[in-house]
């Protein structure tokens, strides 16, 4: 009697930049395509993101960061859930990120990075295919 | 015969004939919607003689790293010839936190310069005198404070105010709209905004109080008709208050200025900055008829669209940005920022910058563009659509209006959302392709080529911190402590902000401590959810 | 993470020592109508804390969640864990759901003492999720001893809430008119307090003066700056009160009403 129930995926945006247009526009895509998305708007921190990922018990976390401050704020985060033993949900992210910084995040944890411009069917496929271990 | 499409629209969804004739322009008068350039209703250009009298001002919006790291890159930029000086805060500033506190980490000195105090804004233009440039200021939310913080080093440079030209962006209304970063609700957010209105008509009369912004209503996503009708509304707005805070329409109007986006449908934005003076003098006339024909004009300055640029192929957004910043100067703008290939993938390198300036000056230098006042006008095309652009604002502005003004229709998520629904429609139309973005959904490259950015050193954060704690316990703190409680008083009081904020900067108070003085006073505001 | 909760009495143990976790993850079990999340809810039924339990209910754009974020608040001044379920509505074609109650909440996250859990309907009807009533059970174990239920907020057919919640709470607008008209013959008819929000909206008066005139208690309060909260949390007190003294006469019996009988 077990039922497959929808993905649940955090979004939201880390740090102090109000630039909302995107991670609205994925909220919307990701819902569209069939997950439940907790929306928790602007300006978190590390600590609250964390703390209501394990809360809604989320199968991912995608954030967006566009104020040049995600080496900090992506490390905190994937820093914290370990700490919490929920390194398990799997971290991905938008923004601008240069390609140097992109490879140093993906080494320590951030499963994708995805700049302007990336095709919203792109993310929503990559958020499908994530492995269901859970 | 066939076309390439069943519909042809606009970037903003306008649909577009084959052909434009002298039926579209049936009820279109030359003398009541065109005007002469420099004459009422100002469709042509402010000016008679336009780029023949004098080139638009270049202005290049720069700042990173710590005062010092942009001191240099504005000495480099005079060098090259560039007229004006334009700072980018970071965000910290840009929410009025100071480099210190816990929610500024990893962000100081990121996206524009960190100040935190006025000793920092006195390194950021040492030996640049104040009275020999221009400076326009990005910042919004905390704009009186960093404005008192510029007029105390221009005191301390020994010029006074009188002698003082830029801009304070200081346009609060479009942060609730679009651009989300705000200190205080929006009634007594107006408020300060005016307060600086009334300050600057008192005591700094050449520099423009407030640069209402379009520009980031666009990079929200908007269409070019919302920008239009957003940004002018919000102008009406501004305008209305300072009248009922009894401040006679002339005394300020003239001083007003307006900041639009350039995006890349090329004659839909030569429209829209026509249609913008003419609805400007039209509205302005119908409802204070001013007596200062400056009342009535609508000056700005434009910047390329930044959410127009791709990571994708970067060099391709030089040749964006060139036919935007065309389109700005077909359009009659009066002072024009160019976008750097690089500014989706990192803040822009110096090399970056200077192609980007020397766009402009091609354009400006070589094009031939400028010999005449609005060579477009009478176009078929072109009038037709500044009359679309016009009769849609105004279509908008009625609903504001019916919605009781624009701090109503933000606290109900109307612009949020219409905006929100217009750039959902946008990007459904990228991913059905029904628009062809070059290198994002159509000629596609597998390989990139990496081109060189710019690096932040985390050492800016490390040294602003250090720096905060000197200046700590270095001043006074019972000089610091009354000030900030006389400007609590003052703000309290109903008085007008900016003589005790000079005070409280030069106590040494900073930008952080000030700010949240200020929210005690003012509250804080959280937005509606639109979603 | 599997296996450290791996096991019915494992997970129930976890949860009874209030572990996030733990909590998070039965509530999905439960969601998805696992064995072994039946398993562990059954063993937590045993000696389990009872808490009150508020439903907060009202159309979408009255501010449930402003209401509920400075209840949390208050709740947590005197002492109180609280837990909080938040219900919005899936989409009935993709099975998505957009959950940004929260947003309003978020103040609360860093608190170690307040859960707060979004939750899409997934087709269930009534203004609920069909989960809701376990989802209660778990943070009662829990012991969050102050739980409060926000329903999707349609307006119609939400009276699923009165049978899990003894107090239910609807937050009105001022100058809604017709939807005040419209919510009369549901919602309003079944709330046990009514809250005009927004109080200091020009059409807030009016809206006050109406409903009393056919309401017992009617309260106005603005959630955006807390005014009115206090006697928002006097009027629940009492309700609550009344309520168990009603089991107490006619029933004798006070764990009968107390939750969770639908």
């Amino acid at each position: 009697m077990t039922v497959t129930s929808p993905l649940r995926i955090l979004i939201g945006k880390v740090g102090l930049d109000g630039h909302d247009r995107g991670v609205k526009l994925i909220a919307r895509a990701l819902r569209d395509a069939g997950m439940e998305v907790i929306y928790t708007g602007l300006h978190q921190t590390p600590e609250q993101v964390v703390s209501t990922a394990i809360q809604e018990d989320v199968d991912a976390i995608g954030l967006s960061v566009l104020s040049g401050a995600h080496m900090t704020l992506f490390r905190r985060v994937l820093e914290l859930l370990k700490e919490q033993g929920a390194d398990d949900i799997v971290v991905f992210g938008g923004g601008i990120v240069p390609n140097e910084d992109v490879l140093a995040l993906k080494e320590a944890g951030v499963k994708a990075l995805f700049g302007p411009g990336t095709p919203l069917e792109d993310i929503v496929r990559f958020v499908k295919e994530l492995p269901r271990s859970r | 015969m066939n076309e390439r499409k069943s519909r042809f629209s606009s970037l903003s969804g306008i649909e577009i004939h084959r052909l434009y004739g002298p039926d579209d322009l049936k009820n279109w008068s030359p003398d009541r919607d065109l005007g002469r350039p420099g004459e009422f209703p100002y469709t042509r250009g402010i000016y008679p003689t336009m780029y023949r009298g004098r080139l638009w001002t270049m202005r290049q919006f720069a700042g990173f790293g710590t005062a010092e790291d942009t001191n240099r890159r504005f000495r480099y930029l005079l060098e090259h010839g560039q007229t004006g000086l334009s700072v980018a805060f970071d965000m910290p500033a840009l929410m009025g936190l100071d480099a210190d506190d816990p929610l500024a980490r990893g962000e100081v000195g990121r996206c524009g310069v960190s100040i935190s105090s006025l000793a920092d804004m006195e390194r950021l233009f040492d030996g640049i005198p104040l009275d020999q440039v221009t400076t326009s200021m990005t910042i919004n939310g905390p704009a009186p404070v960093l404005f008192a913080m510029y007029l105390a080093v221009a005191e301390k440079q020994g010029i006074p105010f009188e002698k003082l030209g830029g801009t304070l962006q200081n346009d609060i209304l479009k942060e609730y709209i679009a651009q989300k970063e705000w200190l205080f609700p929006p009634a007594p957010s107006l408020r300060l905004v005016t307060d600086v209105v009334a300050y600057c008509a008192d005591r700094v009369p050449k520099w423009h109080p407030i640069s209402i912004s379009g520009y980031h209503i666009r990079e929200a996503g908007s269409t070019a008709v919302q920008e239009l009708a957003f940004t002018l509304y919000d102008g009406l707005t501004y305008v209305e208050a300072a009248v009922k805070a009894g401040l006679p329409v002339d005394r300020f109007a003239p001083r007003l200025s307006f900041f639009f986006n350039v995006h890349n449908d090329f004659f839909e934005e030569i429209a829209k900055f026509r249609a913008a003076r003419r609805l400007w003098a039209r509205e302005m006339e119908r409802r204070y008829q001013p007596r200062d024909p400056r009342s009535l004009q609508l000056r700005c300055h434009a910047q390329t669209a930044g959410c127009s640029l791709t990571a994708q192929q970067p060099m391709n957004n030089v040749v964006r940005t060139t036919i935007q910043a065309l389109a700005a100067v077909l359009g009659g703008t009066q002072s024009l920022h160019t976008n750097s290939m690089d500014e989706t993938l990192a803040l822009p390198t110096e090399e970056a910058v200077r192609l980007a300036l020397r766009t402009q000056q091609i354009i400006a230098e070589e094009s031939e563009v400028t010999n005449t006042v609005d060579p477009l006008g009478g176009s078929y095309y072109v009038e037709t659509l500044t009359n679309q652009l016009e009769e849609e604002a105004q279509e908008y502005f009625r609903r504001l209006d019916a919605m009781g003004g624009m701090v109503a229709a933000i606290e109900q998520g109307f612009p949020q959302r219409e905006i929100l629904e217009a750039s959902q429609r946008y990007q459904r139309e990228i991913e059905r392709r029904e628009r062809v973005i070059v290198g994002v959904n159509g000629y596609v490259e597998q390989e990139e080529r990496p081109i060189p950015i710019l690096k932040i050193d985390p050492e800016v954060e490390r040294l602003q911190v250090t720096r905060l704690a000197e200046l700590r316990k270095a001043r006074d703190p019972f000089k610091m402590a009354g000030a900030v409680a006389s400007l609590q008083e003052a703000v309290a009081g109903g008085e007008n902000i900016m003589p005790p904020l000079i005070e409280a900067v030069k106590a040494q108070a900073t930008l952080g401590e000030i700010c949240a003085a200020l929210k005690e006073v003012l509250g804080t505001y959280r937005e509606p959810v639109v979603l | 993470m599997a296996n450290d909760l791996n096991g019915a009495p494992a997970l129930a143990k976890r949860v009874r020592e209030g572990q996030v976790r733990a909590v998070a993850r039965l509530i999905t079990l439960l969601e998805r109508r696992t064995p072994e999340g039946h398993d562990a809810l059954r063993l937590l039924q045993e000696d389990r804390p009872r808490s009150m339990v508020v439903g907060v209910t009202g159309y979408p754009g009255a501010g449930k969640s402003t209401v509920i974020d400075q209840l949390v608040a208050a709740y947590r001044r005197l002492g109180h864990r609280v837990g909080v379920l938040a219900i919005d509505m899936s989409s009935p074609v993709t099975g998505g759901a957009l959950l940004g109650d929260r947003i309003r909440m978020q103040r609360q996250a860093m608190d170690p003492h307040v859960y707060i859990r979004s939750l899409a309907t997934r087709g269930h009807q009534g203004g609920l999720a069909a989960v809701t009533s376990e989802a209660v059970l778990v943070l009662e174990a829990a012991g969050y001893d102050m739980i409060l239920i926000e329903t999707v907020g349609v307006g119609q057919g939400e009276v699923e809430i009165v049978k899990m919640a003894p107090t239910v709470v609807a937050v009105v607008a001022p100058g809604l008119g017709d939807e005040v008209q419209a919510m009369k013959a549901g919602l309003l008819e079944v709330a046990h307090i009514i809250v005009v929000n927004k109080g200091d909206h020009p059409e807030a008066d009016r809206t006050v003066r109406e409903l009393r005139d056919w309401h017992r208690t009617v309260l106005r309060v603005t959630a955006t700056t807390g005014e009115g909260i206090p006697e928002l949390i006097a009027a629940i007190a009492e309700h609550q009160r009344l309520c168990d003294l009603e089991t107490v006469t006619t029933r004798g019996h006070p764990e009968d009403s107390a939750v969770m009988r639908g």
